[in-house]
């Protein structure tokens, strides 16, 4: 309605500048149309330039290579001689009945699950704490923040080099409380750690701020409440703080779900040789998709991967919603079966 | 008394960060005690002594490492191996190639996003309303996954090996259209659009004095973090750019590729890539903190 009235209210005043201005009685209507089809144009066809960079520029680098990836992955396709015949499934026939892929999806889950799990548990503890009455707020807020702006790829060099298994300081602080050398590159699960270690460095701070914002939301009265009810303060974060919270615990572990199952830097630079161990125990979906198409020239097989790897990310998306919605659906008969034994 | 009336988030936002705030001091009368102070200071502790580690390795000679006691202060030998590491690797080169991907992207991604933020926040117009849902949607996009096919463009453009490929690719993202959707539908009142329209403004003159002024705070903040997003960026560029022509990460890849063994080396790479995003933080960090928390609250 406002945009109608103000549209009006222009023309209105387009038309009167413009009879002012010109000279003879005959040009006025002339003169006051043209002008007013131009504004008109104006506000109709800027909207969309205004939009269209984005759009065009996403359709080109973003959605046309996702959805070419799928035609890529039904066809042989090398690096080099380019398109090749249709072959339809075989490209993931091959991928799936490689052993390689398996462990590599082994790897991505085992170390997605090690880093979101934790940092979700530790950012919801910090920002607890960064909701209290502290003295110099921002000072510990951008303390929390500091390692989001460190590179994956420099954390990795520096925590390569703390974890390694002859010099470094993580295996000789073990040794000197008896714990014999843990082999942080040589074993599965203690590579998988020290990998979700980094992601976990870099991101838990940086989730602590979003959980910090949404505790900040939360109405004050409900602590008060429980207070009155005789909740201790543990009790508090446990039945106040955490169940108002699942909205964004929904929100961070979608993001980490996204970009935690295409985890690359971390992976590809805890060695020297990028491949993810001797015999792969971290090589990720990712660096199998890389090795693929930029080692073996696949580009066919690399693109199944990458179908792959998108289907999965799809997949985990669904059953995080479901999980999340379930569990909303239990609390809620829950609190209406409490409602009717309080009734009676 | 409860004076807690629960600030709404953006208000809590718009506040200066140093004024103590009312909220916080009636908070259920929450005064954290030292084992809070502890703990956190633990964590801050924490997340900088892997840098700390850095700077130490880095200004020893490597040998250090195979001692049985590890040093516990900064030696002199930092510069030595920085000049190695530049004789190793373009530094200068990939500093400078960084600085160039990452404030054109970042200026690219905050005109276009406020432009679009602009007309999904302010204009109507048919198909608004879904066009907007389908920015939303793409944001959940893992467009990463398309690498093959956008290195195919690239090799057949000839823009391997080249910046292009690097910074084409992160022209725009639909979180800053988002963000910029989220900020300006608040910031700008109708009224003052509607003025300038009465005014005969046409539209892309209200856009400049009216939406660019209003846009400046959340702006800033998106040019920060596409920043910090470019910098650190790795796979594509390292998968697009040859050994000549990197950015920092990619060269410091190269720099662990021919030194592994050298652990002083590589580390000096790795504090010398770092410093420079450090110094941005120091000036910078109140708005990432601001930043993530705003973005949190709308998303």
């Amino acid at each position: 309605m406002a945009a109608v009235t103000s549209a009006e209210r222009a023309q209105v005043r387009n038309t009167g500048s413009g009879a002012g201005r010109s000279a003879g009685p005959g040009r006025k209507p002339a003169a006051g149309s043209l002008r007013n089809r131009l504004s008109a144009w104006d506000r109709r066809f800027s909207p969309y330039l205004y939009i269209s960079p984005f759009f065009l520029l996403f359709a080109l680098v973003g959605l046309f290579p996702l959805a070419y990836t799928a035609w890529v992955a039904v066809h042989d396709w090398d690096l080099i001689m380019g398109q090749g015949e249709f072959t339809g499934w075989e490209n993931f026939a091959d991928v799936l009945g490689q052993r390689d892929f398996w462990v590599a999806l082994r790897n991505t889950l085992s170390i997605f699950i090690l880093s979101t799990g934790p940092q979700v548990v530790a950012a919801i503890v910090i920002a607890y704490m960064l909701d209290t009455n502290l003295r110099a707020k921002t000072f510990w807020r951008m303390g929390v923040l500091l390692p989001y702006v460190v590179t994956p790829v420099a954390v990795a060099l520096i925590f390569s080099n703390l974890f390694s298994q002859r010099f470094g300081l993580v295996n000789s602080v073990l040794e000197s409380i008896g714990i014999g050398g843990i082999g942080w590159h040589s074993e599965v699960l203690p590579s998988h750690l020290a990998i979700a270690t980094m992601v976990n460095f870099r991101w838990t701070g940086y989730n602590a701020l979003i959980f910090l914002a949404a505790m900040q939301a939360i109405p004050r009265d409900l602590y008060e409440q429980a207070e009155i009810d005789g909740a201790g303060r543990v009790r508090q974060f446990l039945s106040v703080t955490v169940p108002m919270l699942r909205p964004t615990i929904i929100f961070v572990v979608i993001t980490s779900t996204i970009g935690g199952l295409q985890i690359f830097d971390e992976p590809r630079m805890y060695d020297q040789y990028g491949r993810g161990g001797t015999d792969g125990q971290w090589r990720t979906l990712t660096i199998y998709l890389y090795e693929l198409g930029w080692t073996r020239s696949d580009f066919g097989l690399a693109s199944a991967v990458a179908v792959l790897l998108f289907l999965l990310i799809v997949a985990i998306g669904i059953i995080n919603f479901s999980i999340t919605r379930r569990i909303a659906d239990a609390e809620a008969a829950d609190r209406r079966i409490r409602r009717q034994k309080g009734a009676r | 008394m409860s004076a807690a009336a629960p600030i709404s988030p953006v208000d809590a936002q718009a506040q200066p960060p140093r004024r103590p705030r009312r909220r916080a001091a009636s908070a259920s009368g929450r005064r954290p005690g030292f084992i809070v102070y502890g703990c956190l200071a633990a964590v801050v502790l924490g997340g900088m002594f892997p840098l700390w580690w850095s700077v130490l390795i880095g200004s020893h000679h490597s040998t250090i490492l195979a001692q049985t006691s590890f040093p516990w202060w900064p030696g002199g030998n930092f510069f030595a191996n920085a000049a190695e590491v530049m004789d190793t690797i373009p530094f200068w080169r990939a500093t400078a190639n960084s600085l160039i991907v990452s404030t054109t992207t970042a200026f690219s991604v905050v005109l276009f996003s406020t432009l679009a933020g602009y007309a999904f926040a302010k204009l109507r117009f048919r198909g608004s309303g879904p066009l907007l849902v389908f920015v939303i949607a793409t944001m959940a996009v893992p467009t990463q996954l398309g690498v093959v096919p956008l290195y195919q463009v690239m090799a057949a453009l000839g823009w391997t090996g080249e910046l292009t490929a690097v910074i084409v690719p992160g022209l725009v993202t639909a979180f800053g259209v988002f963000w910029m959707t989220q900020y300006l539908r608040q910031a700008i009142p109708d009224e003052l659009i509607e003025a300038a329209t009465v005014d005969g403004c046409s539209m892309i003159r209200t856009f400049y004095h009216v939406c660019l002024p209003a846009a400046r705070p959340a702006a800033a903040m998106l040019f920060l973090f596409t920043f910090v997003l470019n910098w650190t960026n790795f796979f594509w560029p390292f998968i697009v750019l040859g050994p000549q022509n990197p950015t920092l990460p990619v060269a410091l890849q190269q720099l662990q590729a021919a030194h592994f063994v050298d652990y002083s080396l590589v580390l000096t790479g790795a504090t010398l890539a770092t410093v420079p995003l450090l110094i941005l933080f120091v000036f910078t960090g109140r708005q990432l903190v601001s930043g993530i928390m705003q973005g949190a609250v709308k998303a």
